[in-house]
């Protein structure tokens, strides 16, 4: 799995780790163990989520859980900080928040 | 009596030195920490399963990152650690936790503040595209992570940070497109006086830009940023700036790493109610301490680059210097010359901070100049015209007034990215100096309460 042309971000080693299959949007995806979230997602696309205003994609912005950018959702409607979390087989995330089934707790 | 309770937030170099000297009085002191493994920023430990060796990882710091691991490793058996918790709040004499989904309080007779710092932000015109990062944010990609933020990465802002991180890409493989400096050389030389306080490091940091550029990397200093472009599906694409001359040059790129330097994460310190002041040369407000680490609230202490910005072997003397200062006013034996040689090497690293801050300075006058339709806040995407209106429609001047009737500063990063840019802007606008605008205050939970799913991830595998 070495850099991904469709994927934001680009591996510089560390590539003999396991895989982990997981699925973003309903797509297969692959990533290592040992990856966040928000890496094994930005090896596979360019972003996480669109911003609510209109203005873009966004891709996260700190990565050490400052800026709450990162912000993605899984399939059961649960929100999960893309760069804090652990990449785990199976993870079923969605890009787009589910309709309003979730109050917001910011 | 019984033993009296310590609490240390922060498990980096200045956190682990607070416990560490803890220790060795016979005190068992509770570390919190929200990341899973000590090292704090700077000597952050890479995950289980990486197999980068410690001078790969930390270059010329290897040797001090391997020494706060080993130091840490043989302090865990005698303090209480507690990794994954964030100290979300600090009423009275209690501090407020929350691990995973469990929220819980912990009494405490001293706290020791060493929550580090995070980048400090100027915005630039399009810096909400995807593919915009914060220059904290390029570092953790490589180090936590072996991966590059984009595939060809420029590197913009001002800062000693600046020149690491590209250094560090340009060494683990990632294409480098620039670096872009917007303070001029000239006054690097000006404040060579300052900075020969610390010769080693004033070394290593001329030994990066000669490496660099001999590397064929594009250094520009002096420079204005303009733009940085691209599509709102896509993200970034070009980044446009003013050289030096005046020149405008557009340079391709699918990422941009950021920052000017680094601000402290002063919340728990500012919900303990301690004092702050303001700072003339940075521009920014810090808490007042002591020369050792009390700050105006008794039994609170600060340290590290939490409290001021002084880097990572300042933050492991302000570590010990705060647990001494606890120990002391415990009424503990402390050898007064320890204390004095430690307050002698905090100067030390005071000169050297001036010298940095005169050095690569806040580009405060960007502010006024941002257009009127550049995003301010991220969070909540406000543009600098929004954010004036508040300020001339409303005669908002006190920046957590402008915040209320701008939202700027209420978004989901609580004021971290955008709070210092806004204060200038609010200043240029309103024609007051920055002190009188003040700053963003902090409010519980200091982050957003987030609830991990990850348990019920792996069961689903
Ligand atoms: C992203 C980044 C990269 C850096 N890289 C370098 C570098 O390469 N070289 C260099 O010289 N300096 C670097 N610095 C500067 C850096 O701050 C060091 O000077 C050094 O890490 C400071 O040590 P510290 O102990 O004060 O804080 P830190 O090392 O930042 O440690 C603070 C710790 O407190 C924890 N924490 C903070 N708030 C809470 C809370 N509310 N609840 C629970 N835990 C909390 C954090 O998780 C962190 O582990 C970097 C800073 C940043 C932000
Ligand atoms: S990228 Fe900032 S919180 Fe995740």
């Amino acid at each position: 799995m070495t850099s991904n042309e469709s994927g934001r971000f680009r591996r510089l080693g560390e590539e003999g780790r396991s895989r982990l299959v997981f699925s973003i949007d309903g797509q297969p995806a692959e990533g290592c163990k040992g990856d966040s979230l928000l890496v094994a997602m930005l090896m596979q696309i360019r972003h996480l989520r669109s911003s609510e205003f209109g203005d873009g994609n966004r891709a996260g912005f700190c990565l050490m859980g400052a800026c709450q950018d990162c912000w993605v959702w899984t399939d059961t409607g649960e929100r999960l900080r893309a760069c804090t979390t652990p990449l785990a087989a199976g993870m079923r995330i969605a890009t787009k928040a589910p309709e309003q089934a979730w109050p917001s707790l910011a | 009596m019984a033993e009296p309770r310590i609490v240390i937030v922060g498990a980096g170099p200045a956190g682990v030195r607070a416990a560490e000297t803890l220790v060795a009085s016979g005190v068992r002191p509770i570390v919190i920490d929200e990341g899973g493994r000590d090292g704090g920023q700077i000597y952050r430990r890479q995950p289980e399963g990486f197999r980068r060796s410690y001078a790969s990882l930390y270059g010329s710091e290897a040797g001090r990152a391997e020494d706060m691991h080993r130091s840490f490793d043989a302090l865990r058996d005698r303090i209480d650690y507690r990794p994954e918790t964030l100290a979300w709040g600090i009423w009275e004499k209690q501090l407020h936790l929350l691990q995973g989904s469990r929220t819980s309080a912990v009494d405490f007779d001293a706290l020791i503040i060493a929550s580090g710092a995070t980048d400090r932000l100027m915005p630039v015109r399009g810096w909400n595209r995807a593919g915009v990062y914060s220059m904290g944010a390029a570092q953790i990609a490589l180090k936590s992570q072996a991966t590059a933020i984009g595939k060809r990465v420029v590197f913009m802002g001002s800062g000693p940070l600046l020149y690491l991180v590209a250094a560090q890409y340009s060494k683990a493989g990632a294409e480098v497109a620039a670096v872009l400096d917007t303070s001029p050389f000239h006054l690097r030389v000006k404040a060579l006086p300052q900075l020969i306080a610390r010769p080693d490091v004033l070394l290593k940091g001329l030994a990066l830009t000669l490496k660099l550029r001999r590397g064929g990397i594009e250094i520009q200093t002096g420079i204005t940023p303009v733009e940085i472009e691209g599509r709102p599906e896509i993200g970034v694409e070009t980044i446009r700036f003013r050289t030096s001359k005046g020149k405008v040059r557009t340079i391709a790129c699918d990422a941009v790493a950021l920052g000017y330097h680094l601000r402290p994460e002063a919340q728990l310190a500012d919900l303990a109610r301690c004092e702050f002041r303001f700072d003339a040369q940075t521009r920014q407000f810090f808490p007042v301490k002591d020369a050792d680490g009390r700050s105006s609230v008794a039994g609170v202490y600060l340290a590290g680059d939490g409290a001021l910005t002084l880097g990572a072997d300042a933050a492991e003397v302000a570590g010990r210097l705060a647990a001494l200062a606890v120990l002391s006013d415990l009424g503990r034996q402390v050898a007064g010359v320890q204390v004095a040689r430690l307050r002698r090497r905090l100067r030390i690293f005071e000169r050297f901070r001036r010298g940095i801050a005169a050095a690569f300075p806040w580009p405060a006058g960007a502010a006024a100049a941002l257009g009127e339709d550049t995003v301010v806040c991220r969070c909540e995407n406000i543009t600098a015209g929004e954010l004036r209106a508040a300020v001339s429609d409303n005669g908002a001047v006190e920046i957590n007034r402008a915040k209320a009737f701008s939202r700027v500063g209420m978004g989901r990063c609580q004021g971290r990215y955008c709070g210092h840019a806004a204060a200038e802007v609010i200043a240029a606008c309103a024609g007051v100096p920055v002190e009188a605008v003040g700053r963003i205050r902090a409010q519980a939970p200091v982050k957003p309460l987030i609830i991990g799913a990850e348990s019920d991830a792996e069961q689903a595998a």
